[in-house]
């Protein structure tokens, strides 16, 4: 295995990446253990690469091609700039949970008002006494590395039968340029209880950093959860996050992603419906421009019968921009009477813009009902010229239908002004591209 | 000054020239019917005037109140007040008609230099329209034209109409896929937005639509030419004896 184009530009062996952060990995000794082992994986696997089948359209050894030594831990101007950020970025209402470069920031967050409803601990808190949340199923690359470099993360546990009055919202904010930051956060969620979780990655000034986050949620029978993730990096930075998402049953989960920033970004997300009744939807708009590459990959494993999964994804790609749809539906023999849907969507607003969607279906249960679909195609000139006849100049029409058609994947969001906030992100960027 | 002039006009579309040297005048408040059989140029004629692409003009001018029509974008063209009445409306999923009207109607008024209406200005307005129109407000909350009858998609192009307040209107074969009763409702709304300052020109290949809406003016169109004008009584005329009659003067 090749694992020289993992070495920094400095040319130090990949090993240095974690030697010389270890001494600000949060962890005792047995923490440590786990976080060599992790290592280790990584150095034998490298960057993902196309021959790596799940990484074919995203090849990082290709589009990053070194991970960036770890961020310094923020001092004090690099505060004050995130503040800035959780200003602008902050959902009206929601209990804010700030990371910056990594490390949580306890004086930009709102731990108090949170602590009525959720309890919340860091991950740095939380890791001597349970080096497991290190651990994942997953032999990945990018989540072995997280495992071992993770700084820092949030530990969420929402009670048996809690209804969170506001959002959780988790910022990371990234301050410093040409550095990486790995976080790792833990989502527990009771039976019967009611809670929404957002996650903002944003930048404040910083240029060429890389992130690499994974979030371990748990949810538990007739609960009712919103997950929305909203990506907006800096437009030379990288995003590679990891969700690992076990559903239990009844309960209803309903996820958004909306990407519109980084030159590189991959969201993984791994989905277990593990209880019979519920019901999944997943959905998400990659906004993409100039020469980002945006990947979704969706993995939506039908562990047990009788749940439902819905997926629509809509991908608005100029320029020379990349976007990347992977979903695999998993039917266990056990999960007779899953009904699981995905549907994909590519606008290509020029000539050099691409998509590429894998879809694929693995059932190996005989009574089901499971589906896919995917187009790609630009924009419709009779719709653009019916809007133009009535007034509305070029980039307003082309506006109007791109709003049309990420609104068939944005209305999927149940929360009212979540499903606004989400809008007005899809505005901006219109309003930026114009 | 004429409101339109065409003048010795030349189209191609692709290799193949569709109109030879068309030339057409019409001033305000005026009437005008033009018709002719399948594939004489009508349809293209409303198109360049609207502005849609895919037409390339090789010879002569279209004036708007004497500015060079052809130089303008077509949104520029509507707000400068040419309106065309779509033969087949298009289904827009995903915009709301109400969305799509105000940004519309305000897109319009901010190129003519006008201040753009505000949403409760806006509703009003959309309101007393629609209400003289007869057209029922959930209409207004579908998508554009999304799921329409063929008379609510033409009905929807006559508020449109009504509410951009357009000097020049283009009805580009609105009798095509209407009955009867759906004919009459559209033609009743044409009627009520007649007025002397607004022209309009109608264009279709029957006679029928003529019952309801009276030109001034008839013209013959045949092989990418106008090769008779006259009165309305032109049109009875044409309903009895057929477009033959024409195709050698071409």
């Amino acid at each position: 295995m090749n694992v020289a184009v993992a070495k920094t530009g400095k040319g130090r062996a990949v090993s240095d990446l974690f030697t010389s952060a270890e001494g600000r990995l949060p962890g005792s000794s047995a923490v440590t253990a786990v976080r060599r082992e992790a290592f280790e994986t990584y150095e034998r696997l490298g960057l993902p690469h196309r021959r790596i089948e799940e990484w074919k359209y995203t090849d990082l050894r290709a589009l990053v091609g070194e991970v960036l030594t770890l961020a310094a831990a923020p001092d004090a101007a690099a505060l004050k700039r995130a503040a800035d950020a959780v200003k602008a970025h902050a959902i009206d209402g929601a209990r804010k949970l700030v990371l910056v470069d990594g490390v949580f920031a306890a004086d930009l967050s709102d731990v108090k008002a949170l602590a009525s409803e959720a309890g919340f601990k860091t991950l740095r808190e939380t890791l001597d006494k349970d080096a497991g949340l290190l651990k994942t199923a997953s032999t990945d690359a990018v989540i072995a590395l997280n495992a071992a470099m993770a700084t820092d993360g949030v530990v969420l546990s929402i009670a048996d039968g809690a209804k969170l009055s506001a959002p959780i919202q988790i910022i990371h904010i990234a301050t410093a340029s040409s550095a990486s930051a790995f976080t790792r956060s833990q989502v527990t969620i009771g039976n019967d209880a009611r809670a929404t979780i957002v996650e903002s990655f944003v930048a404040a000034g910083s240029k060429a950093y890389q992130v690499n986050d994974a979030v371990i949620v748990s949810v538990g029978n007739n609960a009712d959860v919103a997950h929305i993730r909203l990506m907006d990096d800096a437009p030379d930075a990288v995003n590679v996050s990891s969700h690992f998402v076990t559903i239990g049953a009844n309960v209803k989960f309903n996820f958004f992603n909306m990407t519109t920033g980084a030159a590189v970004s991959r969201l993984q997300g791994f989905i277990t419906l593990a209880g019979e009744g519920s019901e999944l939807s997943a959905n998400g708009v990659n906004l993409l421009q100039k020469t980002e590459h945006g990947d979704t990959t969706l993995v939506v494993d039908h562990a047990v019968p009788n749940c439902v999964s819905r997926e629509i994804f809509r991908a608005v790609i100029d320029d020379r921009a990349h976007s990347v749809f992977q979903g695999r539906i998993i039917v266990r023999p056990d999960a007779q009477k899953t009904d699981g849907k995905m549907m994909t969507r590519a606008l290509l607003l020029s000539d050099e813009a691409e998509a590429d969607n894998k879809p694929e279906l693995e059932i190996f249960a005989d009574d089901v009902s499971c589906g896919h679909g995917a187009t790609a195609g630009a924009l419709d000139d009779s719709l653009l010229f019916y809007l133009k006849a009535r007034g509305l100049p070029e980039k307003q029409a082309q506006a109007l239908l791109i709003q049309a058609f990420v609104g068939e994947a944005i209305e999927q969001i149940a929360d009212d002004g979540l499903r606004e906030h989400v809008i007005g992100i899809a505005e901006h960027w219109l309003e930026r591209r114009s | 000054m004429a409101l339109l002039e065409v003048k010795d006009l030349k189209v191609r579309v692709e290799e193949r020239e569709i109109l030879h040297g068309l030339t057409l005048t019409v001033n305000e408040g005026e009437i005008h019917a033009i018709m002719g059989p399948n594939g004489s140029g009508k349809s293209t004629l409303s198109h360049v005037i609207a502005g849609k692409p895919g037409y390339e003009v090789t010879d002569g001018q279209i004036l708007f109140r004497g500015e060079d029509l052809l130089e303008m974008s077509p949104d520029m063209r509507a707000a400068k007040g040419v309106f065309l009445a779509f033969q087949y409306p298009v289904e827009i999923p995903g915009v709301a008609t109400m969305n799509f009207l105000r940004t519309a109607l305000n897109a319009q008024r901010k190129a003519r230099g006008e201040d753009e209406y505000s949403t409760p200005d806006f509703l009003k307005k959309v309101r007393e329209v629609s209400k003289s129109l007869n057209i029922p407000q959930d209409m207004l909350k579908r998508g554009v034209n999304v799921g329409f009858s063929g008379g609510e998609k033409k009905r929807n192009e006559v508020l449109q109409m009504a509410l951009f307040e357009p000097s020049l209107c283009i009805l580009d074969e609105m009798d095509s896929g209407l009955d009867i009763d759906a004919l009459r409702i559209a033609a009743d709304g044409v009627n009520a937005l007649h007025s002397p300052k607004r022209a309009m020109v109608v264009i279709t290949h029957y006679q029928r639509l003529l019952n309801y809406i009276v030109p001034d003016v008839v013209h013959v169109m045949s092989k990418g030419r106008v090769v008779k004008s006259g009165g309305k009584e032109l049109a009875l005329e044409l309903e009895a004896s057929g477009y033959a009659q024409f195709e050698d003067a071409a």
